[in-house]
């Protein structure tokens, strides 16, 4: 074994010094060539959970932050198919779920019908429980919610005098995801939301 | 000892999860199925094999009173390296592991085969080291995972094996972690005794 520095003050300064330095220019580097890619994948998750959520179109409108009735910024997008709005994509937080946040991407057409819904994160709910989320409730699952309407449709759990079906043992997540369409909707009929839509997307008409 | 006998070593004498009993936490944390179990198994490798080799190299040049932080310091910069990686080119795997990935820095496998391995071998057999350990602690929870979404959800690997429902959701949830690794522990223990 190579004989090893001894402990002088000067030899663990340098060497503590000349790891933490070429460490920390290794992470820069590091970071600095991952960032794009980062950024892309984001993007290109938000992409696909515009399209999966939202009627059909051929252009999203740039992203709106409004203030949800919880105090959290929701983004909401309009998409249009030949210059007219056919509906909006609203990404929505909740803070009611099992570990917290939740946050899922609804899509709306224009009378205010739920047309699709993903979940863009759900990691803290329980595994095999509440991170059922992103399938309970699609199209044709138990917990159907696709094409029902916020305003006229009473959408909280069964439990709660609501008529969606709740995931099985995992009640609060689903309360969570009701609460997530309620903050979706709230934002959605806002006028503030409907005027800016219509005023970035309108002029086409 | 032979770069294949390391290995081996790492693989079942001193098998991280099983034997040395290392590493509790992601064990119990992320073996709620196969994959995940798997994907952190990788991970916790891919910064093992990294930072036994550099602290093999650097072992003569670093005084003794400050090894335990130069040693964080190298550990650390390849986690954060391994979870920029994942972020940009796997993000399904950074939203899964999402908070165990950072913890690999505070795991006590990592820091203790610095310790105890590289700190005293050269650096290819250190490499070896990271190999068998990181094995060994792949497949123990790709193991663990695996049972526990069988037991709990009826599937293995994504892929359903029996319905849903007659799924014991224990399983799945934190006790079943600490069942399932106790009898796996059981198990492996009277395997290699009879050996």
């Amino acid at each position: 074994m190579a004989k090893k520095l001894e402990n002088s003050l000067l030899n663990m300064f340098l060497s503590l010094t000349v790891i933490c330095v070429v460490v920390g220019g290794l992470l820069g580097l590091v970071a600095d060539v991952t960032a794009q890619p980062i950024q892309d994948a984001k993007d290109a998750a938000q992409k696909a959970a515009i399209a999966a959520v939202a009627p059909e179109f051929d252009a999203v409108a740039d992203p709106q932050k409004v203030e949800q009735p919880n105090g959290i910024e929701a983004i909401v997008f309009a998409v249009s198919k030949g210059g007219e709005v056919v509906g909006h994509a609203v990404q929505a937080t909740t803070l009611k779920g099992f570990g917290g946040k939740v946050i899922i991407m609804f899509g709306f057409d224009l009378d205010g019908n739920i047309t699709g819904y993903n979940v863009l994160d759900c990691s803290n709910e329980t595994p095999g429980l509440g991170s059922k989320i992103p399938v309970w409730f699609q199209k044709g699952q138990k917990g159907d919610v696709i094409g029902k309407n916020p305003s006229t449709n009473n959408l909280s759990v069964s439990k709660d005098g609501g008529e969606v079906d709740a995931i099985t043992a995992a009640t609060i997540s689903s309360r969570a995801f009701c609460d997530a369409i309620a903050q979706a909707a709230s934002v959605l009929t806002g006028t503030d939301v409907d005027t800016a839509a219509s005023a970035q997307v309108g002029s086409n008409n | 000892m032979s770069k294949l006998g390391i290995i081996i070593n790492g693989l079942v004498k001193e098998n991280p999860t099983f034997v040395l009993l290392l590493g509790m936490c992601p064990t119990l944390g992320t073996t709620s199925s196969a994959i995940n179990g798997m994907s952190m198994g990788l991970a916790t490798m891919a910064v093992l094999i990294c930072s036994n080799i550099v602290i093999s190299l650097l072992k003569s040049l670093i005084p003794d009173k400050v090894h335990i932080p130069c040693y964080i310091v190298v550990i650390a910069g390849f986690v954060t390296v391994v979870q920029l990686l994942l972020k940009a080119y796997a993000p399904e795997v950074d939203a899964k592991l999402g908070l165990f990935i950072p913890l690999i820095v505070v795991n006590c496998i990592v820091l203790g085969r610095a310790e105890s391995f590289a700190a005293k071998n050269g650096p290819i057999d250190s490499a070896c080291d990271g190999i068998g350990i990181g094995l060994g602690f792949t497949i123990a929870l790709t193991l663990i995972g695996l049972c526990r979404e069988f037991l709990g959800a009826g599937t293995a690997f994504d892929l359903r094996v029996f319905p849903e429902n007659f799924g014991a959701l224990t399983f799945v949830l934190a006790p079943g972690a600490f069942i399932t690794l106790g009898f796996i522990v059981a198990i492996f223990n009277k395997i290699t005794e009879k050996k």
